[in-house]
C-alpha cells in the first residue's frame, strides 16, 4: 500500500506535463507558424465561412462537380457523425446502393464513358472525403460545361489546377478537391 | 500495374533506418546515461521520495504498476461522468453513461483504445486533452516499463531486483514518448490537422441540401479542438483512439498522403526500434536483429495479401458498369469505406500496420474490406500482435514466443532449453502457457456467447458470415488491446461495453502479470555461458522456427473460427 501515494503524485505530475503543457505548446507553435491549418483550413467568401478545404460537402446540381457518396447520418457530409457505411462486400444493400448510384451518374452524364469510376459510387470511410479521383472529375466535365455553357477546356483547366499528385509518385493517389473546384467555377461567372 | 511493392519496400527502408537510430537512443535512455531532462526529472523523483529510488522485486514492481493503472481507470471514469460541469466544453457535451465511461476508461488505460463512442459528439475538450491524452502516454509507458523489467530479468545474475517502476515510467514518458510526439504533432499541424480551442464552427454550405419531407440543411458544423497533439501520441504510443469517430479516415485526423505515411511510420517506429534497443541492452545485437527479421517477414507477406485483395475490387460490381481498374487517374479497387487521397494501397498498408502494431487506428472502414482483406487485420491481431506490436507489448510478447520456440526446439534435440543465457524451466513454461492461452480463451468464449444470445446478436449489422466476423473481430481486437473494429457492430450497449471491457483487462494484465513473474524468476537464476552446444537464437534457423511457432499457434487456435467468417465469405463472393 506504500505505492498509493507515489501513484497519485506521479499521475498528477505527469498529467500536468502531457495533458496540459504539451497540448498548449503544440497550440502555441501551431497558431504562430501555421495559423491557417491550426484553425481548421477554413475557407471564407465575402467574410462568410463557407467550408473547410479539408472537409467535403455534398453537391447535386449539374453545374457543380459532385463529391463521393457519404454514409453519415442523418444527412450526407455531416461532420458531427463521421464514418463509413460499414457494409460488408457481400451485403445486398451495398450492391443495390451502387446500382442506384451508377444509374444516377450514367443518366446525368450521358456524353461520358459507360463505366463510372468506382470512387464516385462508393461511400468514403469518413463520409467527409473532400476529394474525388481525377478519373471521377474528368467523368463529369461535359455535364458541368453544358450546364454552365462554357467550353470543356475551361472546366478541365480548373480541375487540373486543383489536382494533387502522389508524393514522389508513390504514396497516395491523384485526386481533385471538389469544394475548391466548385468555388473556382462559381467565381468564373463573377469575373465575367 | 502498381501492386504496392515499391510503396512497401521504400517504407520498410525508412522504418528500418529510423528504428536503428531510435533503438540506440532508447537503449541509452534506460541505461540511465542520458540526463538532459534532469531539470524536470529530478524534481519528480524528489516529490515521489523514497518510492522513486528503491529497487523493486517483481512483486513490488507489479503492485506499483497495477496501482498506477487502476488509479488511471478511476480518474478517467470519473472525468467522463462529470465532464458536463468541467471547463473546456464549448460544445456542451453531457456526462457519459456509466457503462460507456467504464468501457472507455479500461480501453484507454489498457492501450486498447477501443471506442464505443463518437468523439465529435461525445467528448469535451477537457476529456480529450486532460483525460484521454495522458492515458495515451501512460499506457504506452506501462508497456515500455514491463519490457525493460523483463530485459533486466534476463540480464540479472542471482539478483531479484527488476528496477524501479516510477523511474521507468517517468523516463518512458519524458525521454521517449513526449519528444517523438512533439516532432510528429508539429508536422501534423503543418499538414492541416487542427490544433485550437475554438468553438465548433458553423459553415454556410455552398449548395443547400434538400431532403424529402424535412427542412433544407443550410449549414455544416465543423468540430474543432486540440486534435494534432492527441493524434500524434495516438500513433506514437500505438494507442489508436481517434479524436473523431472516423479515426484516421477523418480528413482532420489524416489530411494528406504525407500524414498517412507519417502516421504509419509513427505507430511502427517505437515497437520496431525496441528490437534494436533489446539487442543492445542484452549485450548481443544479433538477438534483436533476429526478432526484427522474423517480424518483418510476416509483415511483408500480410501487407501484400491485403493490398492485392483490395486492388482486385468487388466482383459483384463487375456487371454494374463500375470502373474498378487501377490507373494513373484513380486508385481503383475496392473503394467502399476508403478515402480518395489514400487509395487502396495507402489504406491496405495502414490496415496491416495498425493491426500488426496493436495500434488500432483506422484510415478506412475495416468492415467494408474484401473478405481476404479483412482476414489480414484479423489474423495479425490473432498472432498476438507480435509483428512489431504495441509499444513494449509487441517485443515482450514475441519474447514469450521465443521462449516457447527454444522450449520446442529443446524438446526436439533433447536439451534443457535456454534463452539469452537463462535456463527455461517448468515455472517459466507454466507462465508462458498462461500467456499463450488466456487471450484466445476469452476471445473465443466471448464470441461464442455473443452469437447465441440476444444482446450479442442485436449488435450485429451485416448479414451472414460477415456478421460472425464482426463479433470475432470485436473480441479479438479488445483482448489483444488493438482497438480497431468492424465498426458496423453496435457495441455501445451495456452487454458489449462490459464484456469487451473484461476482454481488454484480461488481455492486458493477464499477460503483464505472468510476464513479470517470468522476469522475477529469470532474475534469480545463474547465467549459463555460451558453449558450442548452445542453440543459437540469432541465426536463420531460429528465425524460421520462431515464425513457424507464431503462425502455428495462431492458426491452430483460430482457423475454425476464421473458416466460418472470412473464408466462407470469400468463397461465397466468388461463387455468386
Amino acid at each position: 500500500m506504500k505505492q498509493i501515494r507515489p501513484a497519485i503524485l506521479a499521475f498528477m505530475l505527469l498529467t500536468i506535463i502531457v495533458g496540459i503543457i504539451y497540448p498548449l505548446i503544440i497550440t502555441g507553435v501551431g497558431k504562430t507558424f501555421f495559423p491557417y491549418q491550426a484553425n481548421g483550413s477554413l475557407v471564407y467568401k465575402n467574410n462568410r465561412l463557407i467550408g473547410s478545404e479539408l472537409v467535403g460537402q455534398q453537391f447535386t446540381e449539374n453545374k457543380y462537380l459532385w463529391s463521393r457518396p457519404s454514409a453519415t447520418t442523418p444527412n450526407a457530409y455531416n461532420p458531427m457523425a463521421s464514418g463509413g457505411s460499414n457494409l460488408g462486400p457481400l451485403n445486398p444493400q451495398l450492391v443495390q446502393l451502387v446500382k442506384d448510384r451508377v444509374t444516377v451518374f450514367t443518366s446525368s452524364n450521358e456524353a461520358s464513358p459507360a463505366n463510372v469510376p468506382v470512387d464516385l459510387v462508393t461511400a468514403s470511410g469518413s463520409g467527409l472525403d473532400p476529394d474525388i479521383s481525377v478519373a471521377g472529375a474528368y467523368y463529369q466535365i461535359k455535364r458541368i460545361a453544358t450546364a454552365r455553357n462554357i467550353r470543356v477546356g475551361i472546366v478541365k483547366d480548373i480541375i487540373d489546377k486543383y489536382t494533387k499528385y502522389p508524393i514522389f509518385g508513390i504514396w497516395g493517389t491523384a485526386r481533385v478537391n471538389v469544394l475548391m473546384v466548385n468555388l473556382a467555377l462559381d467565381s468564373l461567372g463573377e469575373s465575367k | 500495374m502498381k501492386l504496392g511493392y515499391l510503396d512497401l519496400t521504400l517504407f520498410l527502408v525508412i522504418l528500418t533506418l529510423g528504428a536503428v537510430i531510435l533503438g540506440k537512443y532508447i537503449a541509452a535512455v534506460f541505461s540511465g546515461r542520458l540526463k538532459f531532462l534532469a531539470i524536470i526529472e529530478g524534481p519528480i523523483y524528489r516529490i515521489l521520495g523514497r518510492a522513486a529510488s528503491d529497487e523493486m522485486s517483481w512483486k513490488e514492481y507489479t503492485v506499483a504498476l497495477m496501482i498506477f493503472n487502476i488509479f488511471g481507470i478511476i480518474i478517467l471514469f470519473t472525468i467522463q461522468l462529470i465532464q458536463g460541469v468541467l471547463p473546456l466544453n464549448p460544445a456542451h457535451m453531457a456526462g457519459l453513461s456509466w457503462d460507456l465511461a467504464l468501457n472507455t476508461a479500461i480501453s484507454f488505460v489498457s492501450n486498447t483504445n477501443w471506442q464505443a463512442y463518437s468523439g465529435e459528439s461525445t467528448m469535451s475538450y477537457y476529456t480529450q486533452m486532460i483525460g484521454l491524452t495522458p492515458q495515451n502516454f501512460f499506457s504506452a509507458a506501462t508497456g515500455l516499463s514491463v519490457l525493460v523489467a523483463l530485459i533486466r530479468g534476463f540480464k540479472n545474475v542471482e539478483n531479484d531486483k527488476l528496477g524501479n517502476f516510477w523511474r521507468d515510467l517517468t523516463k518512458s514518458v519524458l525521454y521517449i514518448l513526449l519528444p517523438v510526439s512533439v516532432i510528429f504533432a508539429i508536422i501534423f499541424v503543418n499538414q492541416g490537422i487542427p490544433q485550437n480551442f475554438s468553438a465548433y464552427q458553423n459553415v454556410n454550405l455552398v449548395e443547400v441540401q434538400k431532403i424529402a419531407k424535412s427542412p433544407d440543411i443550410k449549414t455544416q458544423v465543423l468540430p474543432m479542438g486540440p486534435i494534432a497533439s492527441q493524434e500524434s501520441i495516438k500513433m506514437v504510443g500505438t494507442n489508436g483512439g481517434g479524436y473523431f469517430n472516423a479515426n484516421s479516415a477523418h480528413p482532420y485526423e489524416n489530411p494528406t498522403p504525407i500524414t498517412n505515411l507519417l502516421e504509419i511510420l509513427a505507430m511502427l517506429i517505437i515497437p520496431a526500434a525496441l528490437c534494436f534497443s533489446f539487442g543492445r541492452m542484452i549485450g548481443d545485437r544479433r538477438q534483436g536483429y533476429a526478432l526484427y527479421i522474423a517480424m518483418t517477414i510476416i509483415f511483408i507477406v500480410m501487407t501484400l495479401l491485403i493490398m492485392n485483395a483490395e486492388l482486385k475490387g468487388n466482383p459483384l460490381f463487375n456487371t454494374l458498369h463500375v470502373d474498378q481498374a487501377q490507373s494513373l487517374f484513380q486508385s481503383g479497387g475496392n473503394m467502399e469505406g476508403k478515402e480518395a487521397r489514400f487509395g487502396v494501397l495507402g489504406s491496405g498498408l495502414f490496415a496491416s500496420a495498425t493491426t500488426a502494431a496493436s495500434c488500432g487506428a483506422v484510415n478506412a472502414a475495416h468492415d467494408s474490406l474484401m473478405p481476404l482483406g479483412g482476414f489480414v487485420p484479423l489474423f495479425l491481431m490473432q498472432l498476438s500482435e507480435v509483428v512489431y506490436g504495441g509499444v513494449g507489448a509487441g517485443l515482450y510478447s514475441i519474447i514469450v514466443f521465443a521462449i516457447l520456440s527454444v522450449f520446442i526446439a529443446g524438446l526436439m534435440i533433447g536439451r534443457t532449453p535456454e534463452y539469452l543465457g537463462k535456463k527455461i524451466e517448468s515455472f517459466e513454461m507454466k507462465m508462458v502457457a498462461i500467456i499463450i492461452l488466456v487471450v484466445p480463451f476469452i476471445i473465443l468464449c466471448s464470441t461464442a456467447l455473443s452469437v447465441i444470445i440476444k444482446p450479442g446478436l442485436d449488435g450485429v449489422s451485416n448479414p451472414g458470415a460477415h456478421g460472425l466476423s464482426e463479433v470475432l473481430y470485436a473480441f479479438t481486437s479488445a483482448a489483444n488491446n488493438n482497438g480497431s473494429a468492424f465498426a458496423g457492430l453496435n457495441a455501445n450497449t451495456v452487454y458489449y461495453n462490459l464484456l469487451l471491457g473484461l476482454n481488454m483487462l484480461v488481455g492486458r494484465f493477464g499477460v503483464i502479470i505472468p510476464l513479470l513473474a517470468i522476469a522475477g524468476s529469470l532474475a534469480n537464476k545463474k547465467s549459463i555461458p555460451v558453449t558450442e552446444g548452445t542453440m543459437s537464437t540469432s541465426g536463420g534457423l531460429f528465425i524460421c522456427i520462431l515464425i513457424g511457432v507464431i503462425i502455428i499457434i495462431g492458426a491452430l487456435t483460430y482457423i475454425p473460427a476464421l473458416a466460418l467468417g472470412p473464408v466462407v465469405e470469400h468463397l461465397l463472393l466468388y461463387t455468386q
